[in-house]
């Protein structure tokens, strides 16, 4: 099988579990997806020299992992995928900063890796959250909650065109790439001469599509409104996730959980 | 009722880079007429039909729906009288889920939540394709795609139906249901297709295409016991009326 058909089936796979029917599924996707956004906020406001402080934060992907009961392993191979972009924004960040942060023992740790791995736990966090939330709720949900979010109608339906029809382009290029290789017998690898034609082909028959679906939606009614089904109200279980959910991450931000924790034990030792 | 006619007079159309795709077309539909279009590739077919719900303006002649005119401000009326069913289902369902897909039309059309709900439910029954609503649309069949293209269209429930090349790419049983379902529709059908043998089942009316022009219009049995008629169409009469092959083959073999 084409790398490219079994990515199509990866792809496919999260959004898959967003058919689940868990505590988590249930829930409102307007507060699943305004949870996330108070946690991507928060993740990000922390200092950049800041490790510890982070690291409770992890109770939110766990908590919800768990209770969704989605699969980790498919999850985790799915954060690491993205772990390679990270490294390449932080990684000139212990060459440039030489600042000692602290020691331990004899070996002296710089700023530079402090923040080099700050930024990495925070990518982490972000990226599983994100995951999650698609994992939980679905496009269709998201897209749902941004538009009762008053979230501008256009990036609303480019986002859920682009998750619509990302599998029927990729399904197309990779048609075409297996078209390419049985004709290209060794040199499976695509010179750029044939990049080039392949790539121009691809936009114009995207953009012939684009058309037509246009056409078909026109036909339909459509006036610039994608109707969703409406988000519905707000129940009691979903406001108590969001209050909950916001209390820790605000807490977690003002005060350093590991440190509070171990001077208590100290306490307790004395 | 007027509003279930379809008249076309001395259409002509040229795309931008200047191919006349149709050239003086005219015809008129009547109430509950069942319309093949067929034509070699190329001769117009899918800009014809892309003309009778205004997605193409003719760059002459007229064209009516029912009581309308089609013109700009007509479009959102015809529209709903003219149900549209695309050649390739994905361009036609675009929405994250079959019942979003089906609910699209009926929501701008501005029913209620639980008017549109009917609506969606009882196309699914039609086409029989209920158990399918909470799918997406990329984990369907060939066959139930276009089952469920057509309930997105039945949904608005339209006065006049449209198909392009509906038969295409379906499996003979998906495409022998798919013949039944149009039978048992009393609407207006105007259907473009190289399957001669769905028309020879579904219209009892023929236009033939041929250069954008029509070559022919007439009963679909007449046109198609035309041999002469059919070879300058770039067409062939039916399978269905050509006897059959093993047997003619036998009567024609050699004798040794």
């Amino acid at each position: 099988m084409l790398k490219i058909k079994a990515q199509l089936l990866n792809l496919r796979y999260i959004d898959e579990l967003a058919a689940g029917n868990s505590v988590i599924h249930q829930l409102n996707p307007c507060a699943k997806l305004l949870v996330t956004m108070i946690f991507l906020i928060v993740v990000t406001s922390f200092p950049k020299q800041v490790l510890a402080g982070l690291i409770p934060l992890f109770v939110f992907p766990v908590t919800i992992a768990s209770l969704a009961d989605l699969p980790l392993a498919p999850l985790l191979r799915r954060v690491a995928l993205a772990l390679p972009f990270v490294i390449f924004i932080g990684i000139f960040n212990p060459v440039l900063d030489h600042s000692t942060a602290f020691t331990i023992g004899e070996v002296a740790v710089s700023n530079g890796w402090v923040s080099f791995f700050s930024i990495l736990i925070r990518a982490v966090l972000a990226i599983s959250a994100a995951l999650l939330l698609v994992a939980t709720t679905g496009m269709e949900g998201i897209c749902a909650a941004l538009q009762a979010g008053k979230v501008p109608k256009v990036l609303v339906v480019q986002l859920l065109f682009m998750y619509r029809y990302l599998y029927i382009l990729l399904e197309e290029a990779g048609r075409t790439v297996q078209a390419y290789n049985l004709r290209a017998f060794e040199d499976t690898r695509i010179g750029y001469k044939a990049a080039g034609s392949l790539i121009g082909q691809l936009l114009m028959r995207t953009l012939e599509r684009a058309q037509r679906i246009y056409a078909a939606m026109r036909s339909r009614g459509f006036d610039g409104n994608i109707p969703f089904r409406r988000c519905l109200a707000l129940q009691v279980k979903d406001i108590i996730f969001v209050l909950f959910w916001s209390a820790f991450f605000l807490l977690a931000r003002m005060v350093n959980i590991p440190q509070w924790l171990g001077a208590l034990v100290l306490e307790g030792y004395r | 009722m007027s509003h279930h006619l379809v008249e076309v007079k001395n259409l002509a159309f040229a795309y931008p880079d200047h191919t006349n795709a149709l050239r003086s077309i005219s015809f008129r539909i009547v109430h509950g007429e069942s319309v093949g279009i067929v034509g070699a590739n190329g001769a117009g077919k899918s800009t014809l039909l892309s003309h009778l719900n205004g997605i193409l303006t003719p760059t002459e002649g007229t064209v009516r729906i029912g009581d309308y005119p089609l013109t700009a401000n007509m479009l959102p009326q015809i529209r709903r009288t003219v149900g549209m069913v695309f050649q390739d289902p994905d361009d036609q369902l675009f929405m994250p889920t079959v019942y979003d897909d089906v609910a699209f039309g009926p929501l701008n059309l501005g029913l209620s939540a639980e008017e549109a709900d009917g609506r969606v439910t009882a196309a699914l029954a039609t086409v029989g394709a209920l158990h399918l609503k909470d799918r997406p649309p990329y984990r369907l069949s060939g066959g139930q795609k276009r089952a469920v293209a057509i309930a997105t269209v039945l949904a608005m429930s339209p006065d006049i139906l449209v198909l392009d090349e509906p038969s295409a790419g379906l499996d003979p049983w998906a495409r022998r249901k798919l013949i039944g379902l149009l039978l048992s529709f009393t609407h207006t059908k105007v259907i473009a297709t190289h399957d001669l043998d769905l028309v020879l089942d579904v219209c009892e009316r023929t236009i033939v295409l041929k250069d954008g022009k029509i070559l022919a219009d007439g009963p679909t049995l007449t046109i198609f016991n035309d041999t002469a008629l059919l070879a300058a169409g770039q067409l062939e009469k039916p399978f269905s009326m050509q006897g059959c092959p093993v047997c003619s083959a036998k009567k024609n073999a050699p004798l040794s």
